[in-house]
């Protein structure tokens, strides 16, 4: 058996079931939830460039509970934004973050005398701002993500004048990769079934690069197909998309909450 | 294979159509009627150019030799520039796709039905009123927020059939509308074609399930290697095993009574058969 087909295996599993967690916390009643997606998405995106031109570390540091509070209210458990979220980009920016410990000139706060190495006030500060920044905004566009359903968010970024050909490359992306996905997956378990031992790396990587062909192949002749079935149905090159989305007094309201919140972060944070 | 031309213009009208896929020919030297309110079965075994034929009738690809007519218009590239004609034919003819995969390209069930009514620039209020109906008549209003890979098989064929039906159109193409179906699910699509016997719907419908035919059409064209090579009424073609087998659409079945071995036309669907020795 190869530990490679299994993993590819439970990869796509994965996949399946982010989707799915994405669709329920979507559907669950929540904060964001009662909001107009496009005042969701618009309200976010001011939190987020609030974030991005705030330089006090104290107002990001509000921003980002405010963002944590959202989600939680939001429906979304701290626990999953804290692994999928927050560790993951304490790891990845806190790796980007940390040579400006070092190379940031300024006051030492703390030495370490077999390197000849100084950690600065003004480094620790850099660091900080920066990893605060990214956990903040991606705390923002994960609870939207995933408190948003994926439809929505195509629309209302349409909404925003997003060119609708856009819109529709991407809504039609999502709505094939779990057909691929499937599709994959049933070639991995089809292969993985008729398997007995382990494959070597070279072998693995023949049948990784097969499979991608194959699906190579088949989505090119499915995008032929779909594009005949858009056709059929009166597709002319004129894109028209369905939104049935509608400003409520609490949309009003939630839409000037999230300006306010940020006009306010930018002002003391400046 | 031609009809005697009646009171009313044909809805189809093909003469000598031949097409191919990059050289293998697909269907050859063609030539058909198809009436308006006629329910017709495209019978032929896998490859027979049963497909080809439904997309050449919705003008998804055109004869690479002769000439298709609909309701007495040429039906080639240049007419179908027209906006006007294209307009017309689309809200008028509808093809469902054998794999609905391909047909359900929106990212909800209740964008997919809505897709061909925004095309054709319905009103909102009809829009949202027709899709909804649809979506009732159908049985998959609880389904119209799902995404389409949340559906089994057989709910997305309904939505591929709601899509094309809440266009209400004239003529129905349907590329193997049963197949890949569960039996409840198929008795429902059957009892839908059924229900159109005798209204104006032009039904034509590609199969190779034999035990459909007779509630699904009126006169059956059998396929083979993208010709014609039998036409008429269901019951004359069920009736005759060398056509069949010809076909492909039933295979020589060997089996032993005691001592005796012999072999017959075999067909499957059905839960008994009887035959003499």
């Amino acid at each position: 058996m190869s530990s490679f087909i299994e993993s590819t295996i439970r990869g796509f599993a994965r996949a399946f079931s982010n989707s799915l967690l994405a669709e329920a916390a979507a559907s669950r009643p929540g904060l964001l939830q009662q909001l107009d997606p496009r005042v969701r998405l618009a309200g976010i995106m001011v939190l987020v460039i609030s974030t991005v031109v705030c330089r006090q570390i104290a107002v990001i540091a509000v921003l980002f509970l405010l963002a944590a509070g959202m989600a939680t209210a939001s429906g979304l458990p701290v626990m999953l934004l804290a692994k999928r979220v927050w560790a993951v980009i304490l790891g990845f920016t806190g790796l980007i973050a940390l040579p400006a410990l070092f190379l940031t000139p300024g006051d030492p706060l703390l030495t370490i005398p077999a390197r000849h190495l100084a950690i600065s006030s003004q480094g620790l500060r850099a660091a900080a701002l920066l990893v605060l920044r990214v956990e903040t905004a991606a705390t923002l566009t994960t609870t939207l993500v995933l408190c948003t359903p994926w439809t929505h968010l195509l629309k209302a970024l349409r909404s925003l004048h997003l060119p609708a050909e856009l819109v529709v490359m991407l809504a039609m992306t999502h709505r094939y990769v779990f057909l691929l996905i499937g599709t994959a997956n049933q070639m991995f378990e089809s292969r993985q079934s008729r398997s007995v031992g382990v494959l070597s790396g070279a072998e693995q990587r023949k049948m990784a690069a097969r499979t991608a062909g194959v699906l190579l192949s088949k989505s090119v002749e499915m995008s032929h197909e779909v594009y005949l079935a858009m056709l059929s149905r009166g597709f002319r090159g004129d894109i028209h998309l369905w939104t049935d989305f509608r400003m409520r007094v609490r949309d009003y309201l939630g839409l000037t909450a999230f300006i306010f919140a940020g006009l306010v972060a930018v002002w003391i944070g400046r | 294979m031609d009809r005697t031309v009646g009171k009313l213009t044909p809805t189809f009208a093909g003469q000598n159509v031949s097409f191919s896929y990059e050289g293998i020919p697909a269907i050859r030297e063609l030539s058909f009627q198809i009436e308006p309110g006629e329910r017709i079965a495209l019978l032929g075994a896998n490859g027979s150019g049963k497909s080809t034929l439904l997309r050449i009738l919705d003008a998804l690809c055109f004869p690479s030799s002769g000439s298709v007519r609909f309701r007495g218009e040429p039906l080639n590239q240049d007419r179908l520039q027209d906006q006007q004609f294209a307009l017309n034919f689309r809200r008028q003819v509808a093809l469902v796709f054998q794999n609905p995969d391909v047909q359900l390209f929106n990212p909800t069930v209740f964008d997919e039905v809505a897709y061909g009514p925004l095309q054709l620039q319905w009103g909102r209020e009809d829009l949202v009123r027709r899709v909804e109906q649809m979506l009732d008549f159908m049985g998959i209003s609880p389904l119209k927020d799902r995404p389409p890979y949340r559906l089994s098989g057989g709910e997305k064929k309904k939505v591929a059939l709601a899509s094309v039906l809440v266009l209400d159109p004239e003529v129905l193409l349907l590329d193997e509308p049963t197949a890949t179906l569960d039996p409840k699910s198929q008795s429902q699509v059957i009892d839908l074609i059924q229900q159109w016997k005798g209204t104006s719907k032009t039904v034509v419908t590609a199969t190779h399930q034999l035990e459909t035919v007779e509630d699904i059409a009126d006169r059956v064209l059998v396929l083979e290697a993208g010709g014609v090579i039998a036409a008429g009424p269901p019951s004359e073609i069920l009736s005759n095993p060398d056509l069949l087998l010809r076909a492909n659409l039933i295979h020589a079945h060997r089996h032993s009574h005691g001592a005796v071995v012999h072999s017959h036309p075999h067909l499957h669907g059905h839960s008994r058969h009887e035959h003499d020795h």
